[in-house]
């Protein structure tokens, strides 16, 4: 078995009421040492309120070969946007 | 509102010297405008009275598609059908937002799946009237969005973390919803004789159910000040039913449509319309169930439910037979 410490991503919440938000990577043995090391590796400025992580091996990524079967078919549905439709300006704010 | 009459737990708001230490400390938090996160300490009926009111929410959402998923198979163009399309998937993208966020308090989503199926938890009794023309589409839109707008856009300042997120969210999509119903209202409204009476007809049987949204008057109720306290409820449903209304008469107006209310004025005092209270009667009978839809909605879920079974069943199977292939091959 192997030795080495599996790789953890880190996530931290800035702010109170932002969302985390991933800064970055390290090693470490299990989620507690990862938490204290994450601690000190990325919030020795003050920059965070909260942190998560979570073993890089438990991230289902979409491949970059799919970008275009995922993302195009969005492109022609521009009336998602608020913008797409033309409202007066005598009815206000909408 | 999305969530009427969400019954606030506890026995209304405590003085600072009633509260415990782990109160008092919660309630600063919340006045210095803190989010509250899943992992902090709350009071327990802070728990039970946001998964009331997320829950609803989100039922709202998902009921919510039925009044308009009656129209995408005949739309009048392939490009409203389209657009309609788009609409009830965003419905469905925001049922799921306030799940997730309610689950983050403990419950999961088959409990509250349960829970509206069996009739327990409520959804908003907007939802519980027909959409008859294609001119109701552009009044749900306009009426019935522009109405959740007024009450979800102070919610993005809500207290509890998730909830605020999942409704910042919600309201950047929820404009396209709004205009998408004003357009097909000036289209109406700006078409034939017979379109221009689908639309002043739609608006004549939207707008009162649209006022109902906001719930009764509030202004004694001790829940609704322990739900104000805690910032789970940001504006009196009063407020919210008067900014609705001043919003949308110029709108009304630009359309060449009647609001179907005689007493509706301009009042230069108050620098606010009045305007004549819904037949509150008619809101509890569709709360109790007795609304034009209240069956065929209840009928639709529990059968999309049901008839989902077999597809949520095989997917586990298959996640599972996957899973055991890969250990068997380590």
């Amino acid at each position: 078995m192997s030795k080495e410490w599996p790789l953890w991503e880190v996530f931290i919440r800035g702010q109170h009421g932002l969302s985390h938000r991933h800064v970055g990577s390290l090693h470490a043995p299990d989620a507690e040492m990862a938490i204290k090391n994450a601690r000190d590796v990325y919030t020795r400025r003050n920059e965070g309120v909260s942190i998560w992580v979570v073993e890089a091996v438990h991230i289902a990524a979409s491949s970059p070969e799919e970008k275009g079967p995922l993302y195009e078919p969005s492109n022609s549905k521009v009336y998602r946007h608020p913008t797409f439709f033309d409202i007066p300006e005598d009815v206000g704010h909408m | 509102m999305y969530a009427q009459l969400v019954k606030t737990a506890g026995t209304g708001v405590k003085t600072r010297a009633e509260m415990s230490d782990e109160e008092r400390n919660f309630q600063d938090r919340i006045d210095r405008d803190e989010k509250i996160e899943p992992k902090d300490w709350m009071p327990d009926d802070y728990r039970a009275t946001l998964i009331r009111q997320i829950g609803q929410h989100a039922h709202s959402e998902i009921v919510g598609q039925l009044p308009e998923g009656n129209w995408i198979t005949r739309a009048p163009t392939l490009e409203r059908k389209a657009i309609l399309l788009a609409k009830v998937q965003d419905e469905a993208g925001h049922g799921l937002y306030l799940y997730c966020a309610a689950e983050t308090l403990g419950v999961t989503r088959d409990e509250l799946t349960e829970e509206l199926l069996s009739g327990r938890m409520k959804y908003s009794s907007i939802f519980n009237y027909p959409t008859l023309n294609w001119a109701d589409i552009g009044a749900v839109g306009w009426l019935v969005d522009g109405a959740a707008i007024m009450n979800q856009v102070p919610l993005q300042r809500t207290s509890y973390g998730p909830y605020s997120r999942a409704m910042i969210r919600i309201c950047k999509e929820e404009s396209f919803h709004q205009r998408q119903g004003y357009d097909i209202m000036m289209k109406m409204a700006q078409g034939t004789d017979a379109q221009r009476k689908m639309a002043q007809n739609a608006l004549n049987r939207f707008w009162y159910p649209s006022l109902m949204m906001f719930g009764p008057s509030d202004k004694d109720s001790v829940h609704s000040a322990q739900s104000l306290a805690w910032k789970i409820k940001i504006d009196t449903n009063d407020e919210l039913r008067q900014k609705f209304v001043d919003q949308t008469v110029p709108q009304a107006k630009y359309l060449g449509l009647t609001i179907p209310d005689e007493h509706l004025k301009w009042n230069e005092e108050r620098g606010a319309h009045d305007f004549s209270e819904p037949d509150w009667s008619e809101f509890f009978n569709v709360i109790k169930g007795k609304g034009p839809c209240n069956i065929d909605r209840m009928k639709d879920r529990v059968a999309a439910w049901e008839d989902g079974a077999w597809v949520r069943d095989g997917l586990l199977a298959h996640a599972r037979k996957k899973s055991a292939a890969r250990t068997a091959a380590e």
